[in-house]
């Protein structure tokens, strides 16, 4: 897992650096100050889902099935309140602004990045359902704490990208 | 195949239905035969890039020539740089790593067998994707449009108004998808290494092939990236209306050379270590000595992946940086050449003093040497960023770049070849036709690619499907095409050679070679586990500890 | 079977390599076509730039010769002093695990190369690329296109296409001329190797080189870098003109279209067969932009970038079906009938 984080990793530090580099240098349409809004909200659900897996995880580690069943879902709860708020942002910018990938070098360069993020986030979400299933069929024991390890792992990368991204386009890029 | 099995009188052994045989390989998570499937999945690829090299050097054997269309042509080279470097190099070389790393490091398996089948064929449909463009790329000027855009796709040639069909859509896919594999297979030998090896073997006892092998495969895990990022931008650009590298929207060309140069050195590097893996395992067999240096070989190649990272710009001298960027990439390239020289001087010294058996494998990694240093002085030539505003986009790069590929890595490859044959398949390669593919495809090696500076000196760029009369450049293009033929010769020598001896070659046994690492303790092939038990080392020769019970390695390490 | 290996043979290939490229520059005296003249052999540089070059390419092979000589001999010398005899069979030699005084000494011989290669490359790529443009300088814009070079002097209010004029330069008075290098499509390269190095031309990213060529001729290069299916027909021709010479072509480059009686069904004929929407004529209504400008088509040597000389024959064929030329260059067949044909090229021939 280490090794595709930092695969990973090096995929995103190339949008990233796509994306600092063409700020300001749109020829048209609208500018990030213009019309973004920074998702507090969604960025602590996010950011909290950490936590609750990380307590999901020790949870298990320690035999405790329910509660590392509850942190578990809540998790997924977590996740999926993000995917939400960015498809809600989305469609604001979409049909209230006018934004789309097409329509100028931020365009493109904001929803590659958060949409390559969004992109690993349902992954990660569609890999959390499926241990959930499991989980709530009763398969998912102290034996299996080693991948929910990994599991969580990727999870907790998904969060640190966004905490990049987060930084790079709501912080800096305005 | 032979392998030392164990009989039991009374019992007889069914031969398998073939399909049954075809299944099992098909299904295969064995990391030997994953890394024959490479082989011969690379050797495949090697056959149709070279067919493809020779088109390029009939139509260019002199000027205005109409063997092809300038369609085609353009064509040619992209497809034969494409498929030379994903589908030949980087296969052959995970196809070694894949076999030989879990012997040498006394483990069963690598860490991940399904995920290792997986990327090998991944990697294997991704070439397939890119030949199919030969019928399914229908584009602006008829059926069957192969991607010719040049294996860089620079930027905005690659974009949709320059590049209309989906041929350019064949390259970025089928790099992305076998990308893919070569990031799963990283991922695997990594994990390998650090866990899995054999009691008693601590990092530093590792065979400098590990070593070299894990720091590759931390190089492929940040260098392929960027491609795959640029491609799925440009899969944006073309299909979504981005424009990430849309000039007329403000987007940089410059940006996608960028991306790609990112990927693209540290990928030569990618490819030339595990070059020096085998020169580093066959030269002290061959010299009957260690290798001269462990310790700073293994810094010199740690060395060497790291500034690679920082020299990609030397692909770019021309593009119209600044004088300071320009001269920070000049000393960061003439930078990287010293770890590289110093890994020279060590295999010099690891010959100095020794007894040196001038069998095939040798051959080929003399020539090696000889051919990386020039290779290698070629390039610091380059790294005087002036002297490349002439060289570069000439056939002196061509002919440098060859060089490494051909006279340096390729050389290696045919090096680590007949070595490790004898283990694969338990027969010995023939050394008379061995000698024979030595020699014939040296002498067409150096007819073609030493020849082949010249034309660059005389001003002739590189991609064009014709050149002007009266440059003086007919001549020297005709010698070069000789060359060209008389390697394919030697190729099919090889290929002969090969199957031949699967048949007919000589038992090998465990350790024809008297060597000292731990592949050569089992048998030739080694059973599906390997070893029958987990060996314990306390060197780095631990067959050599076993030979010489009198002078063991572990006295003086 | 212990054979003794000799590469004497074929690593002299590179003393031959040597050998023929210093004498291939001799024959850089030679131009194109035999004519006396110039060639493209980075060794036989006419301008400051590319002479430059030269003297830090000495100066580079030169030391990367000495590498290689001793490198080369130390291999050799391995190789034959230490080959395996028939009666060492069964010994091995001493077991060397390393020794740290030659580790040291052959890293710190190549970095202090290393660092004397850098001063020497570093000081050439500030004389090249940091010299200020001086007040007598010619300037050009040249713009790339998918396969032919558009050349705009704004000072001077000359638009050609495909062939430059620029003056000789001297070392007393110069009159070098700085380029700009745009692009209106794809990425190209300005190469004339005996004049400078090149310099790509890419879109949205504006370059600048120079060149004060000393002596006068036709120099010639082509596109470097790969712009697509004709790449290799996009031919540069630079005229080195001398002062008089040069003031000649600018006076005669700015004056508008000849109006000749005989020509004015031809040029009917091309007004009324959307050439003008790609070419430009000064002082008719033909202001397209999108292809050369033929104003005065008649004072170039060649046409589709070198790809043809300019002839009769190969103007009517051009403007027929280019692609009988080059194929795939970007002018549509006009597919006109012969009568209008023979009115357009007739047209064209008066554009001098």
């Amino acid at each position: 897992m280490a090794g595709l984080i930092i695969a990973e990793s090096a995929i995103f530090t190339i949008f990233v650096v796509a994306y600092l580099f063409y700020l300001g240098k749109s020829i048209t349409g609208p500018t990030p100050s213009e019309v973004l809004e920074t998702p507090i909200f969604y960025t602590i659900c996010l950011l909290s889902s950490s936590l609750t897996i990380h307590l999901a995880a020790k949870c298990l580690a320690r035999g405790i099935g329910f509660a590392f069943l509850g942190f578990w879902l809540l998790t997924i709860v977590l996740g999926g309140l993000f995917l939400y708020g960015t498809a809600r942002e989305w469609h604001r910018l979409i049909y209230e602004h006018g934004l789309t990938i097409s329509t100028n070098l931020f365009g493109t360069t904001y929803y590659s990045l958060v949409g390559l993020h969004a992109f690993h986030v349902t992954a990660g979400l569609i890999m959390l359902t499926i241990v959930a299933v499991f989980g709530l069929a009763g398969r998912v024991g102290v034996k299996q704490s080693g991948r929910i390890e990994v599991l969580s792992m990727y999870w907790h990368f998904v969060d640190a990208v966004w905490v990049v991204v987060f930084t790079v386009v709501y912080v800096l890029g305005r | 195949m032979s392998s030392n099995a164990i009989t039991i009188p009374g019992t007889q052994i069914q031969a398998r239905p073939w399909v049954d045989e075809l299944h099992q390989w098909l299904t295969t998570v064995d990391h030997k035969r994953l890394g024959i499937l490479y082989m011969l999945s690379a050797l495949l690829f090697l056959v149709i890039g070279g067919v493809e090299a020779l088109i390029i050097r009939i139509q260019l054997m002199h000027s205005h020539n109409n063997f092809v269309s300038p369609e085609v042509f353009n064509r040619m080279f992209t497809m034969h740089g494409t498929t030379m470097i994903f589908f030949v190099a980087m296969p052959v070389l995970f196809g070694f790593a894949n076999y030989l790393v879990p012997l040498m490091i006394g483990a069963r398996d690598m860490a991940f067998p399904r995920l290792n089948a997986f990327s090998f064929w991944l990697s294997f449909l991704g070439g397939l994707l890119l030949y199919f463009s030969f019928v399914g790329g229908s584009g602006l000027y008829g059926a069957g449009n192969a991607p010719d855009v040049g294996w860089w796709a620079y930027a905005p040639l690659g974009a949709r108004a320059f590049s209309p069909g989906h041929s350019s859509d064949y390259w970025t896919l089928s790099l992305l998808v076998s990308g893919f594999g070569s990031i799963g297979t990283a991922i695997n030998i990594i994990a390998t290494i650090l866990c899995m090896r054999c009691p008693g073997m601590k990092l530093g006892r590792m065979p400098l092939l590990a070593w070299l092998y894990l720091v590759q495969a931390g190089m492929v895990l940040i260098a392929i990236t960027p491609l795959s990022a640029a491609q799925i931008m440009l899969l944006i650009d073309r299909y979504l209306g981005g424009h990430f590298f849309d000039t007329q929207a403000g987007g940089s060309a410059v940006l996608w050379m960028h991306f790609f140069w990112i990927f693209g050195h540290p990928e030569v590097y990618v490819l030339v270590i595990p070059a020096f893996a085998f020169l580093s395992e066959i030269i002290p067999v061959f010299s009957r000595k260690p290798i001269f240096g462990y310790p700073v070989m293994v810094a010199a190649t740690v060395a060497i992946g790291l500034v690679s990272t920082s020299v990609w710009a030397h692909h770019m001298f021309s593009i119209g940086m600044n004088s300071y960027a320009s001269s920070f990439f000049a000393i960061t390239t003439m930078a990287v050449g010293i770890p590289t020289g110093i890994k020279i001087f060590n295999w010099i010294g690891t010959m100095w003093g020794g007894r040196i058996q001038f069998k095939v494998p040798m051959l080929f990694c003399i020539g090696f040497l000889f051919q990386f240093l020039i290779a290698g002085l070629t390039g610091i030539m380059q790294a005087a960023v002036p002297f490349d505003w002439q060289l570069t986009l000439s056939y002196f790069v061509v002919a440098h770049f060859h060089y490494v590929i051909v006279g340096g890595i390729l050389f290696a490859i045919f090096g680590a070849f007949y070595y490790w044959y004898p283990k694969m398949t338990g027969r010995m390669l023939s050394e008379t036709l061995g000698k024979w593919h030595f020699w014939l495809f040296l002498i067409g090696f150096h007819l073609t690619f030493d020849v082949m500076h010249i034309p660059g000196l005389l001003g002739m760029p590189r991609r064009i499907y014709t050149y002007e009369p009266g440059r003086g450049w007919d001549t020297l293009n005709f010698i070069i095409t000789i060359g060209a033929f008389i390697q394919a010769i030697a190729i099919l020598v090889f290929v002969a050679n090969l199957i031949i001896s699967y048949f007919k070659g000589a038992e090998a046994g465990n350790d024809p070679w008297d060597a000292w690492t731990l592949e050569w303790s089992t048998s030739s092939p080694p059973p599906a586990y390997n070893f029958a038990t987990v060996p314990t080392v306390a060197s780095r020769r631990p067959l050599w500890d076993l030979k010489h019970p009198e002078d063991p390695d572990s006295r003086y390490e | 079977m212990l054979a003794r290996r000799t590469k004497s043979s074929v690593c002299s290939g590179w003393q031959i390599v040597a050998l023929l490229f210093w004498s291939a520059s001799a024959l850089g005296a030679v131009g194109p076509d035999g004519a006396p003249g110039h060639g493209t052999n980075i060794f036989s540089p006419a301008s400051t730039p590319a002479k430059s070059i030269v003297d830090l390419s000495a100066f580079v092979v030169v030391i990367t010769g000495i590498i290689f000589a001793v490198v080369f001999t130390l291999l050799t010398y391995t190789l034959v002093k230490f080959r395996g005899r028939a009666m060492d069979a069964g010994r091995e030699p001493a077991q060397v695990y390393g020794s740290t005084q030659i580790e040291l000494a052959w890293t710190i011989i190549p970095i202090l190369i290393v660092v004397v290669l850098f001063l020497a490359t570093a000081r050439v790529i500030h004389a090249i690329q940091d010299v200020p443009e001086p007040a007598g300088a010619v300037d050009v814009i040249a713009i790339g296109h998918q396969y032919w070079w558009e050349f705009r002097y704004p000072k001077l209010g000359i638009v050609t296409a495909n062939e430059l004029h620029i003056p000789v330069s001297d070392r007393e008075h110069p009159t070098p001329t700085f380029l700009q290098l745009l692009s209106a499509d794809t990425d190209h390269s300005f190469w004339v190797p005996e004049l400078a190095g090149k310099t790509d031309l890419i879109p949205n990213h504006p370059n600048r080189m120079w060149m004060d060529p000393q002596r006068t001729g036709i120099f010639v290069g082509q596109c470097a870098q790969y712009c697509g299916i004709q790449h290799a027909k996009m031919l540069l021709r630079v005229s080195v003109d001398r002062e008089d010479d040069f003031s000649a072509w600018v006076r005669a480059q700015q004056k508008v279209a000849v109006e000749e009686a005989g020509a004015i069904e031809g040029r009917r004929v091309f007004e009324r067969n959307a050439c003008m929407n790609c070419h430009a004529v000064d002082g008719t209504p033909a202001d397209g932009r999108f292809g050369p400008d033929l104003t005065h088509l008649m004072s170039r040597a060649t046409i589709a970038a070198g790809a043809a000389e300019n002839t009769h024959d190969n103007l009517r064929l051009w403007i027929q079906n280019p692609s009988a030329i080059k194929p795939g260059s970007l002018m549509p067949a006009m597919k006109l009938s012969d009568a209008d044909l023979d009115a357009i090229v007739s047209y064209m021939e008066t554009l001098r």
